[in-house]
């Protein structure tokens, strides 16, 4: 869920950021980029912060629900896929912009063409991001407050178990999410080999 | 498909690159504009394919007995015209599919023939399974002249086609041009400094120094009789600038 929310966010603020010009974009690039490297404990806290009893959305009672784990992970996710993003869509040709254009391209279609040549990089965020949150622990132990059936996950699981002395439960969970990151992983290969097939 | 230009100016922040009292161009020309490096051919090109809206001044084209400019023209008036540039960009696809982007832009889905005789014209058909990256240098090109042929466009921008390319393709490039002119009526607007190829092609030439126009006049009297002695001058292969 937040893998989606930062991918439909990320990819469309990255692209734009890429292709257009307008005062305060250093200084919001270098935001992008401080994002990237956001301690996720500190997101956490930012996100606890709000949405504790005092905070100003305190009323929406999501603090120790998964709502409350997604806006974290959401906050930790979105910098990288725009950064990666912005990156890889900036290292497209910019000739080939003004050529699509001039073969009939509308705007539109012109970014879409971009995004596409540029979407190794582009899947790259998204690996990056799904890396970030399925590797969470700090973040979503603070505001989901690990609570069992509720708001356990996996990493604050391992953490838990590690904990009490249970090293063989925590090292099995361990290799569970080793091989689900695996998989999501050869899914997003999978798909950048697709799309580099032919028409 | 007609073009009129009238007092025409086009600046880059500070700096005028074109400025042109008056042109017109007719339906079914073959014109050429020469001059050297700088001189305002790509940028008046860019102009004529509607890509950019000149600073100052009148750029329209008629079509279907409508006058269209850059700020009136719809995406389906703008795609009667195409344009090939110098250095072609292709999208890391295949051949095939990089012939068929127009089409796919425009909409349509049955255009696989359409593809093929596009490639077979610019004699790469053994290459259509190939991937883009692996093409050379003149094959590139061959592919952004078939996706452009292939558009069937009423205009065809052809910004320095065969610049840096080995004699064979220069050849098919230039029989590409005059088969489209002969069989199909298409206008074409050619820049080159080459003014070889510009009196092999052309049947009006345009001499453009430091963003103005110096003489425009058919191809014969460009060469064997210019009005201006600049265009003597640079036509005979002398150093202008």
């Amino acid at each position: 869920m937040a893998l989606a929310i930062s991918t439909v966010l990320g990819i469309p603020l990255g692209a734009w950021l890429a292709l257009t010009r307008f005062p305060g974009k250093r200084l919001l690039t270098t935001l992008i980029y401080t994002g990237m490297g956001l301690p996720p404990v500190v997101a956490g806290l930012v996100v606890f912060l709000f949405l504790s009893r005092s905070g100003p959305f305190g009323d929406l009672g999501w603090l120790f629900t998964i709502k409350a784990m997604v806006i974290a992970q959401v906050i930790i996710a979105t910098p990288l896929i725009i950064g990666v993003t912005m990156s890889s869509v900036a290292g497209v040709d910019p000739a080939l912009r003004p050529q699509l254009r001039a073969l009939g391209a509308t705007g539109w279609q012109a970014t879409w063409a971009q995004l596409f040549e540029a979407r190794f990089g582009v899947i790259v965020g998204i690996v990056a991001g799904f890396g970030s949150i399925i590797s969470e622990v700090g973040a979503v132990m603070l505001v989901g407050g690990n609570i069992e059936g509720r708001t356990r996950v996996m990493t604050t699981a391992i953490v838990l178990e590690s904990r009490q002395g249970k090293f063989d439960l925590a090292l099995a969970l361990g290799i569970i999410l080793l091989l689900i990151s695996f998989v999501a992983n050869a899914v997003l290969v999978g798909l950048q080999g697709r799309t580099g097939g032919h028409a | 498909m007609t073009y009129d230009l009238s007092n025409l100016v086009h600046r880059y922040g500070e700096r005028t690159v074109l400025q042109i009292g008056s042109l017109h161009i007719d339906p079914g020309e073959i014109f050429a504009l020469v001059g050297p490096s700088g001189a305002g051919k790509s940028t008046l090109l860019r102009l004529l394919g509607l890509l950019e809206a000149p600073s100052q001044g009148q750029l329209s084209l008629q079509l279907n007995g409508q006058s269209f400019t850059y700020a009136t023209a719809s995406i389906a008036e703008r795609r009667q015209v195409v344009m090939v540039f110098q250095r072609p960009v292709l999208m890391s696809l295949g051949v095939r599919a990089n012939v068929a982007i127009g089409l796919r832009i425009r909409g349509e889905r049955d255009y696989h023939e359409r593809v093929e005789q596009a490639l077979a014209r610019v004699a790469l058909s053994h290459l259509s399974d190939a991937k883009a990256h692996t093409l050379s240098g003149g094959e590139m090109q061959r592919v952004a002249v078939a996706r452009a042929l292939v558009l069937e466009p009423k205009v065809l921008l052809l910004d320095e086609p065969t610049a840096n390319l080995d004699p064979y393709n220069v050849r098919i490039i230039e029989d590409l041009i005059r088969e489209q002119h002969q069989t199909y009526g298409t206008t074409i607007i050619l820049v080159t400094h080459n003014v070889f190829q510009a009196r092999r092609l052309a049947t009006r030439v345009a001499l453009l120094l430091d963003g103005g126009l110096v003489e425009v006049g058919p191809t014969a009297q460009l060469f064997d009789s210019p009005r201006d002695p600049r265009t003597a001058q640079f036509m005979s292969g002398e150093l202008v600038y």
